[in-house]
């Protein structure tokens, strides 16, 4: 029988496709435009210019922001380093170790960091380094960051061993190879793109974070999201669209790169 | 020579077995003693007295409790009335909660359903284009829509200049822009769980459907939504928790007026003026909103047989 319409086809579905997107970009695309504004007001148009980016690396408030970058980004590459590792093995012990008690419940608490709304982990994580005396700092933004990270570099590594055929370590393991060897020469290299996602997704989730560092970072430490919130908080200045621009482009790439390694990955090992 | 006797090409295989415990030590040694450990200690503080310059005196009190439901007067002797204070603030942030979930599924599910028919390499540049501003970071975007919306802001500046209004409209610091700034926010994450369970539905019960005479609208409803169910369930939760216990978007674009959960916590542990059992026990409360939601959807995708 010939069907009468195509049943993947609703009217209006394009139009509302393209209004989430237009949604989606345009507040972000405005701010990106107006940080090329050549106009000490954030208001008026005054042509275009890269005052404001010069602003951002030498003005007055340079040093404040560099710190903050260089906080941001050494607890960044921190955090996701250690939630990558700690994922990659929970991945191992849940996927490929067969099954044992507790592993459900673990599955769990690997998860549990997405359940909890981030504001209760900021008042939990806070009661705790006070109750025991542990002084804010660095070293709490750190701990607090690598357990939200988790389950965000858990997933990728997860959803990519799934996908990788048991039957290859085997096959290794019939040729004499020890469980390790197993690991490192066969699963580990096939796991990459899972792993570099994961790492990268943790990443760009610690670089984001406000909520949680603003609770735990005590006073004298500030993150690039914390001292942006700061500087906001007195109204929006140019520099801020400035400094928004710059971190916007480094997650747009980030997600880019990722997208590029698991389309590489997927194409390897189809 | 261990896993030889499993059968090959199975995803579920048991190379490392014996390891699993060890392997699984260090996230439980961080989350257990970094996150677990934390929220019972925050339900303990939730029932301690309060300490004036912040924190708490090791103390047994309900107070906590006692100032979120009840008004007792200035000096605490008056008869209990309800205080409605805070239960407002939970309840706008229900309400605010809801309602941005609902908007995120009516523009979300239609956005997934096109993204997830389209074929081949249309389909991962129409999925990237989405995914983008789902990592950009949320203070940045909560910060784009401020300076959108203000009242001498680019929307204003726009409508004036082409003659449609004559004065601005005040968004900034009202209800609305909490909620454009929530459905804003949130938005991606009703889009990714749709797509990814449209992406499994099988079109042949569509086209049955259609051979049985069904028309669109009628497959839609009773074919199409009830299969994709647990990504549309799955999406609401994604949407509906954060935004529950959202502070960003309350607190740069909502103004003192409109004050959300999240916005309440945090005003507890701000310098001196806090009061960390009353914060820690709104928190708790929280927590078991968010859990009941997470009962809820739990259900629903065990009534799916995803479990």
């Amino acid at each position: 029988m010939a069907k009468k319409f195509d049943i993947k086809r609703f009217p209006g579905f394009l139009a509302i496709t393209c209004l989430c997107l237009f949604l989606l970009y345009t507040p972000l695309l405005v701010v990106m435009v107006y940080s090329f504004n050549d106009s000490n007001s954030i208001t008026n148009w005054g042509g275009l210019s890269l005052r404001w980016y010069e602003e951002v690396f030498f003005g007055v408030e340079a040093p404040k922001f560099k710190k903050a970058a260089f906080n941001s980004l050494t607890i960044a590459l921190c955090a996701a380093t250690t939630a990558t590792t700690i994922a990659l093995c929970a991945a191992v012990a849940i996927l490929r170790a067969g099954r044992f008690r507790g592993q459900g419940l673990s599955f769990g608490l690997i998860n549990l960091p997405l359940m909890v709304p981030e504001i209760v982990t900021a008042v939990a994580t806070l009661i705790f380094f006070s109750a025991i005396g542990f002084k804010a700092g660095y070293a709490t933004i750190l701990i607090a960051h690598i357990v939200f990270c988790i389950p965000f570099a858990y997933l990728p590594i997860a959803a990519r061993m799934q996908g990788i055929e048991g039957s290859y370590e085997q096959a290794a393991q019939d040729l004499y190879a020890t469980r390790w060897e197993a690991f490192r020469l066969v699963l580990l290299p096939l796991m990459m793109p899972g792993i570099i996602s994961g790492f990268l997704l943790a990443f760009i989730i610690s670089l984001d974070d406000f909520i949680i560092t603003n609770f735990v970072k005590g006073a004298g430490i500030e993150t690039l999201p914390t001292a942006i919130f700061g500087s906001v908080k007195q109204g929006i200045k140019p520099n801020i669209m400035a400094i928004s621009t710059l971190l916007l482009l480094v997650s747009a790439s980030f997600v880019t790169l990722s997208w590029f390694i698991n389309r590489k990955g997927g194409e390897n090992s189809s | 020579m261990a896993g030889v006797i499993q059968a090959g090409g199975q995803t579920k295989s048991n190379t490392y077995t014996g390891f699993g415990p060890l392997l699984l030590l260090p996230s439980w040694l961080i989350i257990g003693f970094f996150l677990l450990l934390p929220v019972g200690m925050m339900l303990i503080y939730s029932f301690l007295t309060k300490e004036f310059r912040g924190g708490v005196i090791w103390e047994f009190s309900l107070a906590a409790y006692d100032q979120f439901l009840f008004d007792r007067g200035l000096f605490g002797d008056d008869p209990p009335k309800i205080e409605w204070t805070y239960i407002g603030i939970f309840w706008r942030s229900i309400w605010q909660a809801g309602l941005a979930t609902v908007l995120c599924l009516l523009i979300g599910f239609p956005t997934a359903w096109f993204i997830a028919t389209r074929s081949g390499v249309n389909k991962s540049i129409w999925l990237f284009l989405v995914t983008i501003p789902y990592w950009v970071n949320l203070l940045i975007r909560t910060i784009s829509m401020k300076f959108l919306i203000r009242d001498t802001g680019p929307i204003n500046e726009w409508l004036m200049a082409g003659g449609v209004i004559s004065e601005p409209i005040h968004m900034i610091n009202t209800a609305f822009a909490v909620q454009l700034g929530l459905f804003y926010s949130y938005l991606p994450f009703m889009v990714l769980p749709i797509y990814a369970s449209v992406e499994r539905y099988n079109f042949a019960l569509s086209e049955a459907a259609a051979d049985l005479y069904a028309s669109r609208w009628t497959t839609l409803r009773h074919v199409i939504l009830p299969s994709v169910k647990p990504g549309i369930v799955a999406g609401c939760i994604l949407v509906f928790v954060p935004s529950l216990g959202a502070f960003l978007a309350p607190d740069l674009l909502g103004g003192a007026k409109n004050f959300m959960i999240g916005s309440l916590i945090e005003e507890q542990f701000k310098g001196n003026a806090g009061n960390w059992p009353f914060g820690a026990a709104a928190s708790m409360i929280l927590l078991s909103l968010v859990l009941i939601a997470l009962m809820f959807y739990a259900r629903s995708q065990r009534q799916q047989g995803h479990f």
